[in-house]
């Protein structure tokens, strides 16, 4: 019985994967984004005038504040609106992108916080200008110690792919909702097989990452062995 | 004409003035060991030297360059004043190496092999060639401290600025700083260094400055100082802390 259901599901399985390498794309698009704008963001909020400090502080608190589900909407539907016709993948990037740049955008203000003074005053005391000093000696030490909370972003975002389904991207739950429409009694199967994809999926990224730490521990420091 | 020219600085934290008009004058080739009981401004002192904190009033002058004027590129100064934390302040991500090479290769533009050499030269004149590629948090604190040593000496600085360089040591450690230091004494390098440690004070400053309350009490030469202070404070303070700190080293 079980088994048979398996077999059932086999010929599908192409048309999810075709799905989740939407997914992916997705992931790469607004992870790239979150990454970019959420450095700035965190570079703004710790070095950056009191002002911009609060401006950037206000679009953390806007992205951190609104469900992605209603930022998805607002950014598919809000920028046609407004006469910027946008496909719904792009908006989809867009909109879970720049949610993610604020949360990144926490996890860098954090590690950059926690470098000790001392180290800005030693490179400044060398001669370096305060934005050469920033990225020679305080981002390197800053994006290290960023590694873990940016995995669990990471994954985060990875499984938030899935809500792109909402405004009609062809992702792997629009491609499974498809398969269901067609065999209702694959219904279950079916969200195992997703499930399962996202678990490897997960599984593969924080292993990576988790080599990229390792590569990157400083030999001595945080008592590592 | 002095090499550094301290005149009248003043530098105020709120209400409270921390150097209340500091004149100093170094000639090259000088050590000068300023002492004082703690929160008289020393350290302050040296970090408006550098405009590592900018003072509130008063110039300060290296040769014919004015560093507290607004058109002086402060950068390109820094880069002449070597300057040596309490803590030591070396770079966690970068080995004993590249700590050295950093400011050659970024500040002065040496190419990568001209600033090799010379940071390994520097290494080895601190004693510690052989950690080169050793990371920060893989040395003692004395080690540590070393490095900077080296990293400030390879900028070859025109004046070193020492704040409090022991302080943070294990006492049995304390020994291999003050002997690098020693040593840079001997060959001639011009230091302004804040410290505690009286032996290092009385055998190998040229002039000792005693500073209290944002000012400068009374400065002349170890052994009237020791011996015959003019300011009956001065005395004081000296005894006292001799007796705290003993004469190591």
């Amino acid at each position: 019985m079980i088994s048979s259901v398996w077999v059932e599901i086999a010929p599908y399985v192409p048309v999810l994967l075709r799905g989740l390498l939407v997914n992916i794309e997705l992931l790469l698009g607004l992870i790239s984004l979150g990454l970019v704008v959420g450095l700035i963001t965190a570079l703004i909020e710790v070095y950056a005038p009191r002002a911009m400090g609060w401006a950037a502080g206000a679009y953390t608190w806007f992205f951190r504040g609104v469900p992605e589900i209603v930022l998805l909407f607002l950014f598919y539907f809000g920028l046609s609106q407004f006469g910027v016709p946008v496909s719904a993948f792009f908006a989809a990037v867009l909109a879970l992108g720049l949610r993610s740049s604020a949360y990144q955008a926490q996890i860098f203000r954090g590690a950059l916080q926690s470098i000790p003074h001392g180290q800005m005053m030693a490179a400044r005391a060398l001669g370096l200008s305060r934005v050469r000093a920033i990225a020679l000696v305080i981002l390197p030490q800053a994006l290290r110690l960023s590694l873990a909370g940016w995995s669990n972003e990471f994954s985060s975002v990875l499984k938030d792919t899935t809500l792109a389904w909402g405004i009609g991207v062809v992702e792997v739950m629009r491609q499974a909702s498809y398969v269901r429409a067609r065999n209702f009694t694959l219904t279950l199967p079916i969200y195992i097989t997703v499930a399962l994809m996202f678990l490897v999926l997960t599984y593969a990224g924080n292993l990576a990452i988790g080599l990229a730490e390792r590569r990157l521990r400083v030999p001595g420091l945080e008592g590592h062995r | 004409m002095a090499l550094l020219r301290v005149e009248n600085l003043h530098k105020r934290y709120g209400h409270e003035e921390v150097l209340k008009g500091v004149t100093l004058h170094q000639e090259a080739g000088e050590t000068k060991v300023v002492i004082g009981p703690s929160g008289t401004g020393k350290s302050t002192l040296l970090r408006c030297i550098n405009r590592l904190t900018e003072p509130d009033e008063g110039q300060v002058w290296l040769e014919e360059t004015e560093i507290t004027s607004r058109r002086t590129d402060i950068n390109q100064v820094r880069a002449r004043i070597g300057f040596v934390f309490q803590d030591f302040n070396l770079f966690t991500h970068l080995t004993a190496l590249d700590n050295v090479r950093l400011g050659l290769t970024k500040v002065r533009r040496m190419s990568r092999a001209a600033a090799t050499d010379r940071a390994m030269t520097e290494l080895e004149r601190v004693g510690l060639a052989a950690k080169a590629d050793a990371y920060p948090a893989q040395l003692s604190g004395g080690q540590q401290q070393r490095v900077s040593i080296a990293r400030a000496l390879a900028m070859d600085p025109k004046l070193i600025l020492f704040d409090e360089p022991t302080s943070a040591l294990d006492p049995e450690l304390i020994g291999e700083v003050l002997a690098v230091m020693i040593q840079l004494a001997e060959d001639g390098m011009t230091m302004i260094v804040v410290t505690h440690e009286m032996g290092f004070a009385r055998s190998v400053a040229d002039e000792i400055v005693f500073m209290e309350g944002g000012v400068v009490v009374e400065q002349g030469p170890p052994d009237k100082m020791f011996r015959s202070p003019e300011v009956p404070r001065t005395g004081e303070f000296l005894r006292k802390i001799s007796e705290l700190y003993g004469e190591s080293s």
